[in-house]
């Protein structure tokens, strides 16, 4: 019988972190994890492993009062030659409905490996940035955000 | 379902010397519906509307293709890094989830 009682407890818990904006928003809630945002990254390298590379900056407020519109840059140190490029960056966000939030394609052209965007974050979370260059690598930043009001209502 | 009024913005500095890397900022005024929410009165879903993509040639050679997706903030901003080659056009296309593109040319001034 006791462990009839955990079990409903941990099932009332995980709907609770959830969050309401994930109850408002999708009825089957399959929300975004840090193991999703993995699962993305593992597609990109071909489940190759990676280490975080401090090459990756991620500039965002440490605390978002408005979740519908953060604004986030990503700055790589790469010399942006044509030997040696970011080709593409890709941001995920693993607390939000869906992890992904965009990817952009780049190239010696651009000069230099920053962007800037603003993202919606459905609660507090990690904000990944996944810059891949001409050479195969692979660099992550990441950067944790406290969102205070959440911006999955649009 | 494409949202109407949809107003593409692009800033560029306006004179350019060659070999200069310039910050190109870009603006479109777009909802970005993200087809998660509900209409509060009729419980129904409301159908995603979304720019999709982003694309950006400078005299005609791609300098930034961008993929979007539904945690893109509405009104969706992005700036990125370009260095300055010969005076023209820098031509930028968004696509909206229902294949509609929303098209602004700015014009590219180089001396020197």
């Amino acid at each position: 019988m006791k462990i009839n009682t955990n079990f409903r407890r941990r099932d009332v818990l995980k709907i609770t972190a959830a969050g309401t904006c994930a109850i408002a928003a999708t009825p089957f809630s399959a929300n975004a994890t840090p193991q999703s945002v993995q699962a993305e990254i593992d597609n990109l390298t071909g489940g190759k492993a990676f280490e975080d590379d401090a090459r990756v900056v991620l500039t965002l407020p440490e605390i978002a009062e408005n979740g519908g519109t953060v604004p986030l840059t990503v700055s790589i140190n790469s010399p942006m030659s044509s030997e040696d490029h970011i080709k593409a960056v890709h941001v995920y966000a693993d607390g939000n409905p869906l992890p992904e939030v965009a990817s952009y394609y780049l190239g010696p052209f651009n000069g230099k490996a920053e962007l800037s965007l603003r993202i919606r974050l459905s609660k507090t979370q990690s904000v990944v940035a996944v810059a891949q260059t001409n050479t195969g690598e692979t660099w992550i930043g990441r950067k944790q955000v406290k969102v205070t009001l959440g911006g999955c209502g649009g | 379902m494409a949202t109407k009024n949809i107003k593409p913005r692009v800033r560029v500095p306006k004179k350019l010397t060659k070999g200069q890397l310039f910050e190109v900022k870009t603006l479109v005024s777009h909802r970005m519906e993200t087809g998660l929410r509900k209409d509060k009165e009729t419980g129904a879903t409301i159908p995603r509307d979304i720019i999709r993509s982003l694309n950006v040639t400078y005299n005609g050679r791609n300098v930034l293709y961008s993929v979007w997706h539904t945690a893109m903030s509405a009104n969706p901003y992005t700036s990125f890094y370009v260095r300055a080659e010969d005076s023209g056009t820098m031509a930028f296309t968004w696509t909206d989830s229902a294949n509609q593109t929303y098209t602004k040319e700015v014009a590219i001034n180089v001396t020197g």
